[in-house]
């Protein structure tokens, strides 16, 4: 209810200060999709069950829906709609795009967040470490095979652009 | 969307302020740390506290010292630090995997030690919805009078499903609990108590700050953890397993654990003490494996059928102790819980 | 044995594939069209639309599984800050159901629960939490009734009814259909094979949880966006309900987070928040949590299963007798189809010149069952492959070369009169036992390691509509744009599985256009024509054909308009990289812009349509509707296990499948959808479950869902999934756009049989019912060690007293579709299309 609407803070939501307003017992989930119409990130049971939520908060893949929005003051958070940077898609991105990996779509964001995490820290992650880290991102549509396929295609890319770099 | 209820937010700097709180505000404020356990529950309606405390804000909670002689971790390192620092490895193995084995990536990214070993315990006809809870006209647990899993019992009979305190029972840990009339040291082994409801000894005004080790020099330990899947699910069995072994082989000391099949984690004593003096080969094992599943009694309450939990028990305390031995049980770990290394 | 009918004729779609050129786009590895959005995070799923001034709605659900209600006093709830709206059952009283023959819903129920969740009043406030607060405070005075757990308390049960219609007592529905004399069939057999299975019921679970919003237009009209893969039957529904006239009701379904059936159905929380969203007028919104997207449900169906076949020494099959006893849940939702399905794609696989079905469908207290991926047809494929290869064993045959030899032949019109179309289950196998070294493996792996093999067929789209009539099942226009753009407008449904890249690359490979100078507009009542939906994996070859057509159309009068203009003979055009130009001299052409410009020029604005029926069946006998479909995909899958000896734990390592798929118009998404029908098959074979408690009964009378949740139901994650190896059989089926059959479901089929048949290869124990679990193996290696029948298992099939079967002489016995002891089919069918024919 409007009574409840007093709680304020600001943070850094894919590399942009915000100011947000929102009531004080929502999740991050719930202030990005509903207070900041950030609606990329997604929701499948808001019970820490799935894996549909996952941001990057300060650079580590966690659950939206169980993190309270209050926690989250002067913090960084990326979610799906930064990932891509001077108007062109992550790697992970097109990979994901290109190769199947994206079925229905509704598991993406936060597979795609995970899996930036997982390449940020480990630029050559090996099947059963692409397999482990995505192992809280539960997807319905694919079997997971052609999303580790994408995960190894943007690792592939990343590498070249270093080297090229 | 599952919506949390309203909830006042408190957000303490320090130990002593945060146990002021608990002690002003009794039962009805409930600490917060990574909110993996406790927000699911509020959010079913299972737990509904007054106020929220933050404990993310408390620096001396981050601490970790590991050495050779003894080491302290605090409460709100997440289940992640532990599985990654290469420092909990040789006689801390157990509580690597243990943490590593937790729920998803995400979540170890958030669940902190303390959390888990004040995990609520678990039960089918307790984690569920308001909805749900009210179609069974509720449970022993909360707001009703029946326990499902057992209509005769007098007492809850919610399961522990922490996969951190085995582990660190086997590893003979300590924990700190500090109130704001001062602290006490408790063995993980006395924190717990046989009773689905009042769990865990920790009393409301208490916090759990710290755990503390002894040396572990000399110490192997082990977990296996079994569940369904190889992520999100909680243990349905799990069997820790620590030893000091002699040059030579033979057994100074061991700790076996079985975890998931009460109300508490269970120390399987007489398969611990039945180890010491003996070499670990495959009759002992046997033997030892056969007393510890003696102590399993499991009820039907979470996934799998009781009886097949019950029966996996030996094999798993097996497994533990023949990789204490040195065995290569990669095999079986691929098979059964779908993770090829053990770390 | 009997002599097999060949079908004479079958329709051909004419396709520029028969033109010889190379194709550009269809058959290439491509990114969807749909891709960017999907990985940007911006293709907008229902929940994802946030309107100014928009109210929540919750449902308040029954606690009970059977109960009448008194009385519901909404008084207090209304009376709470922030409630704007309650509605209850008599606010919404007309009943409605997905089948024309099961209207027994109601949107929010007036005077009868039928199961736990089941909804009964609705509230509508300014915030989530408040609504959800306020159901509390709703009194309902509910009067109990008897619990009816399962079918065969259902069929001791006459009473009390949980519907007052269907064949008697809580028997929903009886199908008894026999295709030549059976007993005589198996009278002629060398050996007879019984077996009873047990295929446990699953679900869905989409990740989207079912959303809808809902508006009142400015001009009064009714719009909703919904996570439906069948708005247009939705839109019937609507119209019923809220007795609107259709043409005031839009529906836009939103691209689906998953959908696998499971969103197929008119949901109450459709019409409820339209409803709402018209007495408030502001826009009234509603996301289920998980837990009601399991009370939703209409996912497998749990079938008791008894398979009485006769085989000859050789293997070839003389008759089969299938019985089925199927837990319907509170509703009839698809089951009417459903339990026709359960019988009707026996026959497709393997040639069985008498076939009898008797299926039984009951209702109970439970979440109504419907379709999944497979509607129907996974649960006796399992029983008919795991029966098969018993057979083999018996017969001391190789089960692959068993079935290689009793395969049916293409173009066939099979014994309950179903017409194939092209058959390629011979090359699906040789595939499968090739990339999987089954030689090496079959009976020869240690113990403990096992191979099994089974094969499958399923439909391409119903060939009959839900609803009866004569008119189209899809229809798309075409809308041709000076710069070079063509815009797609159809009813199609985009649920993740790519109907919008299938209408935007056969659009673009006709044009010789990019699929990316394609826009879509789908899933939208207003915008496009009609396309029944995204079920019975009908898009691709309906939508598809119809897609085809209109741009046949289009590219004919682009043609004319070109071949006048650089004067070269419209048949020599070719339509390819965005241009028009003379084959035979490639530097003579257009632009594709430039061709539109001068056909417009020529003709006026051009729009073409295009829409597809697909071929009347030759099944004229009653139930003859279902099973039916222009074509039929085939599969044959070899999956790989390790059994833990002492544990009976099971572990997949490797699935080999093959599959006839026609042709794959994108191979990337057709590869997607056979790995995920593998996953979807993998997690019904050893873990998912739509299990019920029921407390006990001195004690209470609840029936609940075991555990409505993403944790305790288990779906399997990226740790639990093998390794595949995929490989597409394509021959092009004229009946289908550039020759594509399905793929979106068939591979599902052979998954759980094969997983048991490799559980017996590796430890030789029978598990005759899914899911299989490490407690069933054990049981059976326990059972198998005391020297008992080393088989899980169903142990009996109960009595039913089966109405007469209708009875159909198949074609080699001289039939003609009809059946000759049909009492109640008064007219042919001819003259019935003389009365409708425009």
């Amino acid at each position: 209810m409007e009574a409840e609407r007093t709680a304020q803070i600001r943070f850094t939501l894919n590399g942009e200060e915000v100011d947000v307003f929102f009531a004080p017992y929502k999740t991050l989930l719930e202030v990005l999709r509903e207070d900041l119409g950030h609606t990329g990130t997604k929701h499948g049971c808001e019970l820490g069950e799935c894996g549909a939520c996952a941001v990057l908060l300060d650079g580590k893949p966690v659950l939206s829906c169980l993190v309270l929005a209050l926690e989250c003051s002067g913090r960084e958070v990326l979610t799906v709609e930064g990932l891509s940077a001077d108007g062109r898609l992550h790697p992970l991105q097109d990979a994901f795009a290109d190769l199947g990996a994206a079925q229905c779509g509704y598991c993406t964001p936060g597979i795609l967040v995970t899996a930036k995490a997982l390449l940020d820290a480990n630029p050559h992650p090996t099947r059963d470490q692409i397999r482990e880290a995505l192992s809280g991102n539960l997807c319905r549509c694919t079997g997971y095979l052609q999303i580790f396929e994408a995960v190894e295609a943007a690792m592939i890319k990343i590498a070249e652009k270093k080297t090229e770099a | 969307m599952m919506r949390l209820p309203l909830f006042e937010f408190r957000a303490p700097q320090t130990v002593l302020e945060a146990v002021r709180i608990l002690d002003g505000e009794g039962p009805k404020a409930m600490p917060l740390a990574g909110g993996t356990d406790l927000l699911p529950n509020m959010k079913r309606r299972q737990q509904v506290p007054k106020a929220l405390m933050s404990l993310n804000h408390i620096p001396e909670l981050h601490q970790k010292t590991l050495s050779d002689s003894g080491s302290r971790l605090g409460a709100c390192l997440t289940l992640s630090e532990i599985a990654a620092d290469a420092g909990f490895r040789n006689g801390m193995t157990a509580l690597a995997q243990a943490a590593s084995f937790v729920a998803t990536p995400q979540i170890r990214n958030m669940a902190t030690l303390g959390g888990n070993l004040c995990l609520d315990t678990r039960c089918n006809y307790y984690d569920q919805n308001y909805e749900w809870r009210k179609a069974i006209g509720f449970c022993l647990k909360k707001d009703g009078d029946t326990c499902w899993v057992a209509p005769s019992s007098s007492k809850c009979m919610a399961v522990s499903s922490t996969d951190t305190a085995p582990a660190l029972m086997a590893l003979g840990a300590r924990v700190r609990l500090v109130s704001r009339l001062g602290e006490r040291e408790v063995p993980l082994t006395e924190l717990y108590q046989n009773d689905g409801i009042h769990y865990i000894k920790r009393r409301p005004n208490e916090l759990l700050t710290e755990v503390l080790l002894d040396s572990l020099r000399g110490w192997k330990s082990a977990y296996w953890k079994l569940r369904r899947r190889g992520s999100f699910d909680f243990p349905v069995l799990s069997v820790a397993a620590a030893a000091k072994l002699s040059g030579t082989g033979v057994v100074e000391a061991a700790r076996i654990v079985v975890g998931s099949v009460a109300c508490l984690p269970l120390v399987a004593r007489e398969a611990s003490e039945l180890l010491v003096g003996r070499p670990l080969n495959q009759g002992t094992i046997a033997e030892a494996a056969a007393l510890a599943a003696r102590i399993a009694k499991p009820l039907d309450n979470t996934d799998f059928d009781m009886t097949w939990r019950k029966r996996v028990t030996a094999e798993f305390v097996t497994y533990a102790l023949r990789e204490l031995r040195g065995e290569d049980m990669r095999g079986e770990r691929l098979l059964l819980t779908r993770h090829s290394s053990s770390l | 044995m009997p002599e097999r009918k060949e079908s004479t004729k079958v329709s051909q779609v004419a396709d520029s594939r028969s033109q010889g050129e190379d194709l550009r786009v269809i058959g290439v590895p491509r990114r969807r069209v749909d891709g960017r959005a999907k990985v940007t995070g911006q293709t907008r799923f229902a929940d994802d639309i946030f309107l100014p001034r928009t109210a929540h709605c919750k449902l308040l659900r029954s606690p009970h599984p059977h109960a009448r209600i008194r009385k519901i006093d909404t008084s207090r709830a209304l009376a709470h800050p922030g409630v704007y709206l309650v509605l209850t059952g008599k606010d919404l009283p007309m009943q409605y159901g997905i089948l024309p023959v099961s209207q027994d819903e109601q949107a929010l129920c007036v005077n009868h629960v039928r199961h736990v969740g089941d909804p009964v009043a609705a509230v509508i406030a300014r915030e989530e939490l408040t609504a959800f607060e306020a159901l509390d405070l709703i009194d309902v005075d509910y009067e109990i009734l008897t619990t009816i757990s399962d079918p065969e308390q259902a069929l001791a049960t006459p009473e009390p009814r949980i519907h007052e219609y269907g064949e008697e007592g809580n028997i929903h529905k009886f199908v008894a259909l026999e295709f030549g004399n059976v007993e005589q069939g198996v009278a002629e057999a060398d050996e007879i094979f019984e077996d009873t299975f047990f295929y446990q019921g699953s679900t869905h679970l989409p990740i989207e949880q079912h959303a809808s919003v809902a508006i009142k237009d400015p001009d009064g009209k009714l719009t909703i966006w919904s996570s439906t893969q069948t708005p247009h039957y939705l839109h019937r529904a609507l119209a019923k309900v809220l007795e609107m006239p259709p043409a005031h009701i839009r529906v836009i379904a939103t691209p689906n987070g998953g959908g696998f059936g499971g969103k197929s159905d008119p949901f109450n929380h459709e019409i409820v928040v339209a409803k709402a969203a018209l007495l408030l007028d502001r826009p009234v919104k509603i996301c289920l949590t998980r837990e009601e997207v399991f009370y939703c449900h209409r996912g497998r169906h749990p079938v008791l299963m008894k398979f009485r076949t006769g085989v000859k020494k050789d293997g070839t099959i003389t008759g089969m007798h299938l019985r089925t006893l199927i837990d319907g849940g509170a509703y009839g939702s698809y089951g009417v189809a459903s339990t026709y399905y359960a019988g009707a794609l026996q026959t497709t696989t393997y040639h069985i010149p008498r076939y009898r079905y008797e299926g039984c469908r009951t209702f109970t207290n439970k979440p109504p069952c419907g379709p999944k991926r497979g509607h129907g047809t996974p649960q006796p494929r399992f029983g008919q492959e795991v029966q098969l290869d018993k057979i083999a064993e018996k017969l001391k045959m190789d089960p692959a070369d068993l079935r290689l030899r009793i395969l049916e032949s293409p173009n066939a019109v099979t014994a309950n009169f179903l017409r194939l179309g092209t058959v390629n289950l011979t090359e699906c196998i040789r595939r499968v036992v090739r990339v999987s070294d089954w030689k090496n493996k079959f009976r020869k792996l240690p113990e403990g390691h096992g191979v099994g093999i089974a094969c499958s067929a399923y439909l391409t789209g119903a060939g009959l509509p839900i609803y009866w009539n004569k008119m189209p099942h899809s229809g798309v226009q075409l809308k041709f744009d000076r710069g070079g753009g063509v815009s797609i407008f159809c009813g199609a449904t985009e649920i993740g599985q790519g109907s919008d890249d299938v209408l935007a690359s056969i659009v673009a490979e006709v044009l010789g256009i990019d699929p990316f100078d394609v826009r879509l507009f789908t899933g939208d009542t207003d915008l496009g024509p009609v396309d029944l939906g995204s079920y019975s994996s009908r898009v691709t070859l309906m939508a598809g054909n119809a897609a085809l057509q209109a741009a046949e159309r289009g590219k004919a009068l682009l043609a004319e308009a070109v071949a006048l203009k650089c004067e070269v003979p419209k048949e020599r055009l070719r339509f390819a990289d965005k241009r028009v130009f003379d084959s035979a001299a490639p530097d003579k052409g257009v632009s594709f812009p430039e061709a539109v410009c001068l056909a417009e020029a020529r003709f006026g604005t051009i729009g073409t349509v295009g829409s597809y029926t697909p071929p009347e069946s030759p099944a004229r006998y009653k139930g003859g509707g279902v099973g039916p479909s222009p074509t039929y995909s085939y599969t044959a899958a070899v999956v790989e296990v390790q059994v833990h000896p002492v544990t009976g734990w099971v572990h997949v390592p490797k699935v080999c499948i093959a599959h006839d798929i026609g042709r794959a118009l994108n191979p990337t998404l057709a590869r997607g959808q056979v790995e995920g029908s593998v996953y979807m098959g993998l997690g019904e074979a050893l873990m998912e479950e739509q299990e019920f408690r029921r407390l006990p009964q001195r004690l209470s009378h609840a029936l609940v869902h075991k555990f409505p949740s993403l944790l305790e139901y288990k779906s399997p994650t990226s740790l639990d999934m093998p390794e595949v190896v995929t490989e597409l059989v394509e021959d092009p089926d004229p009946r289908g756009p550039f020759g594509a059959k399905e793929v979106g479901q068939g591979p599902l089929l052979p998954i759980m049989p094969a997983v048991a048949n490799a559980v017996y290869d590796a430890v030789g124990v029978r598990i005759d019912e899914v899911p299989i679990t490490p407690e069933k193996v054990m049981k059976a290696l326990a059972d198998k060690k005391a020297g008992r029948e080393p088989r899980f298992g169903p142990d009996h099939f109960p009595h039913i007293n089966w109405p007469e079967a209708l009875r159909v002489p198949p074609p080699w016995e001289g039939g003609d579709g009809n059946a000759v002891n049909d009492v109640h089919r008064e007219k042919p069918r001819a003259v019935k299309e003389k009365v409708l024919a425009p």
